[in-house]
């Protein structure tokens, strides 16, 4: 059996060092293409008409001013007449045109009759007394839950939930399934209760969950010596991608669709795309270099994606481009469900957590919405939740990068910090005294994290008691707070080649989404065969490779490390198995290092790399790695970690206005690759965390239904002068590296929002509710304060 | 993309005969930092577009014993960095390196940044400069005005002047030179903006066939002056409010103040009653508190932005406190 594991400690030369990005060059030159850089030849722009409000119906649609016009090569109805819109910006016609302008013009002569519908675009507290949706689904529910972009999972547990009103006809599912129903949900339809009896349901927005209890809930806070409430949220963000979402499609004959998409999906789109296009998907080629930035909004081909590849056909295959406009990116491209509360938390004198109650609310959009995952880390043994899903005009969420964790660590770490603070307990000590609440296998891990984050922020140096502050108008407190995530691999297949003079190649079918995939892959593969990365020539982002999984939930490092490690190893033992005999050893007493094959018993015996690999006769050898694969263990991925953050901040009393001082992030994520990228990861989630704790917000108008912000103006993000000296430990050596390869995409970005919060709340001494944490938000906090 | 006109004058006469008589027209096109996001954002789409870039008379920058004359084309880089605006001028160079990140500053013009549009978000999401609904309905005034004005709100206008060295340059006593057809004229800065009350008039008193050509600034002698602007973001960011003090001295004493907000208000706010308190006094902490109370008594907040009175008030405060020990001209 071959020994896939990972090398111990001495034996690793590349695995774990601190190694430049290989894609570095192309990028800081502006060699690197991205999808808005793919010029195909005779390439037409597509634009894509978008409804202005927020909830309308459309009557009628007027193409026919556009189809006239020259220039304009197609036009393509997305949402016909009749077709219920519930969001701004929706898409209703796409065109293609030979210009940018000129698919402008054919947009702006489109006549599109609308019938507008009562809008809801707010997230406020819903109303005591509030109608609720319940009862039995029916299949037009089902059919606007598809058009909304309702997750499966959810469409699923509702459906179980409330049963149906009528059994469907196959051929209705049939046009579900068209419409995008996944087989869970139309299984889930299949095997509904059906209560004819009860009618359609009442139509609300609000969609209140059954409440769920742990333990006690009364009992406990009965007993409990100590308890604070208070009001803890975060607001809808976007995914603002630099690189905004879009993609070239062309059909090269009249079956076979070529597309350049941005996208974090690159084996998955091909399948997404299949059955809308009516094609299989083994006709259908996506191909991606670069992308600039997804952070979970880019998995799937998106509606005007698909629309590509139909004006595409529409204009005799000729290459469509769609990229969305900035202002579509932050509308309609993605966006974090809100997640707010209302908490209770209470303690024994000590600091022991005892009780947690909360009434949670937020939205997801059209699709309303789950539960943050609250209380976070921390298992309190008596708990007792309810939480209402608002559903609203605003457009549909997407995964954000770590979904729902931010906003719970937000909810969490606040309201357990606003309890130390009633406890007059240092937070540091107080997370310390309860870590036993957290998961077994982590308490060691936030142990360790706590103590080193504490010194590289000068922890104790720096932290007072709530408010207690030099006089002035500009004071300083620090923040902390705690996250984990999953991670494990996703599927990868891996295919290497080793060629008789030397040469190696690889090729997988994933995608570099920024984090460094590429220079993942060649260290894992290098450090294998004992050559240098350069002398690896490698192939990724291409449906031509073999396919790997979509770069989502920090999975991507665990399933392309394996796969290649597998894929490494057989080679190398095929390549042993060749040179063994012109060596006079055994395969298994041989080993590679330093670009040269060597007996371990004898190493003066010893052939070159090329040498060796010129054993292997004419034909190259490919082998293919798999992860995961049960039949060849070990499983050299793991699942779970913990995390820390830490912030400082600096807050001018007279204007609200906070400043980020100091952040310290410090994480584990088993055996690290490559440090650097590692440490990078964590650079960007902290200035990712600084952004939506103090900038960011889709704001809404409410009398137009509109986003207000669709612009990088006052969409903020940070800036240079707004990011402060940022400190990352990473974990490493024993406890750590054994436990395989785990990604990082998710962990650091979790808890700077909360730590930033907890931090002005150490500073002003008081809590500001909701981030982000603008001037206006802070004077509120402090004149209530001052009026308490 | 809609179709233009574009037109590239050599001398003011030319450029001003190739403007029209009314707004929507043709627009100047001189940086094209403001112009080419509206109209890429079609909330503004001229017919004619008249390049005034190659107008030579309209660059430069000279200083004499009488002050200081800018021409309209000069960009905000070059006049940032000028050594008699910095030796003579500080806090207007203050203003202007603060106005726009550096690429910005290279190609937005002075004359640009007088005329530029408001950043209020309903305006730029095309819904118009006072907008309203179809029914007739006020949209600042029921939705998130959390940025607009404070002063100056009473009539349909309620967003805030956009330009951040304006009042700096009101301050120091700045005067706006104009040609159109009927000749040149001279206006104060502060004359220069006005309210508009209809969706087709403009927020300032230039005519749709008249270029501004020049700045004029007088001489700066014991003059102590500073800007100071609250912003959320520490990166370039429009401010919350904006506050550009003038202080003539008398020793120790201030002979003549001038106190200009920006942000505020639909154009940009001198406050006479912040400019009595200072009368006559020598300023310190609880003088600048005095007239920065003086500065905000008249402000009405809208539904969402009570908290810009504070940053309003914070700014002048600490505006004048900064001219008084900053020790600059």
């Amino acid at each position: 059996m071959p020994d896939y594991s990972w090398p111990d400690a001495g034996h690793r030369t590349l695995i774990g060092k601190r190694i430049s990005r290989v894609d570095s060059p192309v990028k800081v030159s502006g060699q690197a293409k991205y999808t808005y850089d793919v010029k195909r030849p005779g390439l037409l722009f597509g634009k894509i008409l978008r409804c202005p409000y927020a909830h309308a119906k459309v009557i009628s649609i007027d193409t026919s001013a556009a189809e006239k016009m020259p220039g304009v090569k197609a036009v393509h109805i997305i949402q016909k007449s009749n077709s219920t819109i519930h969001w701004a910006g929706d898409e209703i016609v796409a065109v293609a045109a030979v210009d940018e302008p000129t698919a402008e013009d054919a947009i702006r002569s489109i006549e599109v009759k609308y019938q507008k519908l009562p809008h809801l675009v707010s997230d406020a507290e819903p109303p005591k007394g509030a109608a609720e949706a319940q009862g039995p689904i029916s299949m037009d529910d089902i059919d606007e839950m598809l058009d909304n972009q309702v997750p499966p999972r959810q469409m699923v547990e509702q459906i179980q939930q409330y049963g149906i009103t009528s059994k469907p006809e196959e051929e209705t599912l049939n046009g579900l399934k068209e419409d995008g129903a996944t087989d869970d949900v139309i299984n889930a339809i299949r095997a509904a209760t059906v209560h004819p009896e009860e009618g359609t349901r009442p139509k609300s927005n609000y969609q209140k969950a059954a409440a769920q209890t742990v333990g006690d809930g009364e009992k406990a806070f009965a007993q409990a010596e100590v308890s604070s409430e208070g009001l803890y949220g975060a607001p809808v963000i976007t995914h603002c991608c630099l690189e905004s979402h879009g993609s070239t499609s062309e059909w090269t004959d009249n079956d076979h669709l070529l597309v350049h998409m941005s996208t974090q999906n690159v084996s998955g789109i091909a399948g997404q795309m299949a059955e809308l296009l009516k094609v299989p998907a083994t006709n259908i080629r996506v191909h991606q270099d670069h992308i600039g930035g997804g952070f979970g909004s880019k998995f799937g081909p998106d509606r005007w994606g698909i629309a590509t590849a139909e004006i595409s056909k529409k204009a005799d295959g000729k290459p469509v481009r769609i990229m969305l406009e900035r202002d579509s990116e932050l509308k309609v491209a993605g966006a974090r469900p809100s997640a707010y509360a209302r908490v209770k938390v209470g303690a024994k004198k000590d600091g022991t957590i005892v009780a947690w109650q909360s009434e949670s609310w937020g939205t997801g959009g059209p699709g309303g919405g789950g539960m943050p995952p609250i209380p976070y880390v921390l298992s309190i043994p008596n708990q007792r939740k309810e939480h209402t899903a608002i559903r609203n005009n605003i457009g549909p969420a997407r995964a954000w990068r770590a979904p729902n964790h931010p906003q719970a660590a937000v909810i969490t770490m606040c309201a357990l910090d606003d309890l130390a603070a009633k406890l007059n307990m240092d937070p540091l000590e107080f997370f310390l005294k309860n870590i036993e609440l957290a998961t077994k296998d982590r308490q060691n891990t936030y142990r360790e994290e706590l103590g080193i984050a504490s010194d590289l922020m000068g922890w104790k140096q720096k932290w007072h008691p709530r408010g207690q502050n030099a006089s002035g108008n500009v004071v300083r407190g620090v923040g902390l707070s705690m996250h984990t995530w999953g991670g494990r691999g996703h599927a990868s297949d891996c295919d290497l080649t080793l060629h008789p003079d030397g040469s190696v190649d690889i090729k997988l079918g994933t995608q570099d989404i920024g984090t460094g995939t590429r220079t993942t892959i060649l260290i894992v593969a290098a450090d294998t065969l004992g050559i240098p990365m350069d002398g690896i020539k490698l192939y990724i982002g291409d449906t031509l490779y073999p396919p790997s999984g979509g770069s989502g939930g920090s999975t991507t490092p665990g399933g392309v490390s394996s796969s290649t490690r597998r894929a490494a190893v057989d080679a190398r033992d095929a390549l042993f198995a060749k040179v063994a005999p012109a060596l006079n050893a055994q395969p298994d007493d041989l080993e590679s290092v330093n670009g040269t094959v060597r007996v371990k018993s004898n190493p003066s015996k010893s052939l070159s790399w090329k040498e060796a690999c010129s054993k292997l006769g004419a034909m190259p050898v490919t082998v293919r790695g798999k992860n995961p694969d049960k039949s060849k263990p070990p499983d050299l991925t793991n699942s779970g970690v913990g995390g820390v953050s830490m912030a400082e901040v600096e807050v001018d009393t007279d204007t609200g206005v906070v400043k980020a001082k100091k952040m310290v992030a410090v994480q584990d994520c088993g055996l690290i690759i490559d440090l650097k990228m590692a440490e990078s990861s964590c650079y960007g989630a902290l200035i990712m965390g600084i952004s939506y704790a103090l900038f960011e917000e889709k704001v809404m108008d409410q009398t137009t239904g509109r986003m207000l912000n669709p612009n990088m103006e006052y969409y903020r993000l940070a800036g240079l002068n707004d990011i402060p000296e940022l400190v990352v430990h990473m974990m490493t050596g024993k406890g750590y590296d054994e436990r395989g390869v785990i990604g990082l995409g998710e962990p650091p970005v979790i808890s700077p929002g909360a730590a930033i919060s907890n931090a002005v709340a150490n500073a002003i001494g008081v809590r500001v509710p909701f981030l982000p944490l603008t001037p206006d938000r802070v004077l509120a906090a402090l004149s209530q304060k001052a009026g308490a | 993309m809609r179709p233009f006109e574009y037109v590239s004058p050599t001398t003011k006469a030319q450029a001003v005969s190739l403007l029209a008589s009314n707004w929507g027209q043709a627009e100047i096109l001189a940086g094209g930092t403001d112009l080419l996001a509206l109209m890429k954002d079609d909330v503004v789409a001229p017919k004619r577009l008249v390049n005034i870039k190659d107008i030579r008379d309209l660059t430069g920058v000279t200083y004499n014993a009488q002050g200081l004359r800018i021409g309209a084309l000069t960009n905000l880089g070059d006049l940032a960095d000028d050594a008699n605006v910095r030796k003579n001028y500080p806090a207007l160079s203050d203003a202007l390196i603060e106005a726009a990140s550096p690429q910005i500053r290279n190609m937005a013009t002075l004359g640009g940044n007088l005329c530029q549009r408001p950043r209020c978000w309903f305006f730029r999401n095309g819904l118009g400069l006072l907008p309203k609904d179809e029914t007739g309905k006020e949209l600042v005034t029921d939705g998130d005005n959390r940025y607009h004005a404070i002063l100056g709100n009473d009539g349909p206008a309620k967003f805030v002047s956009p330009s951040t060295i304006v009042p700096i340059l009101i301050a120091y006593g700045a005067k706006i030179r104009v040609e159109g057809p009927k000749g040149k004229r001279e206006v104060p800065l502060e004359k220069f903006y006005v309210i508009p009350k209809t969706e087709t008039e403009r927020e300032h008193d230039l005519q749709p066939n008249e270029i501004v050509t020049e700045v004029v600034l007088p001489a700066s002698t014991g003059v102590k002056a500073a800007h100071y602007e609250v912003r959320q973001k520490q990166a370039f960011d429009w401010p919350l409010a904006v506050a550009a003090v003038a202080l003539k001295m008398n020793g120790s004493n201030v002979q003549a103040a001038r106190v200009v907000m920006g942000y505020v208000a639909p154009l940009p706010w001198p406050s006479p009653e912040a400019e009595q308190v200072l009368s006559g006094q020598s300023i310190d902490d609880d003088i600048a508190q005095k007239a920065a109370d003086a500065a905000v008594k008249n402000a009405k907040p809208l539904s969402h932005n009570a908290y810009k009175v504070q940053l309003a008030r914070v700014s002048v405060k600490r505006a004048l406190l900064k001219a008084v020990s900053g020790g600059a001209a």
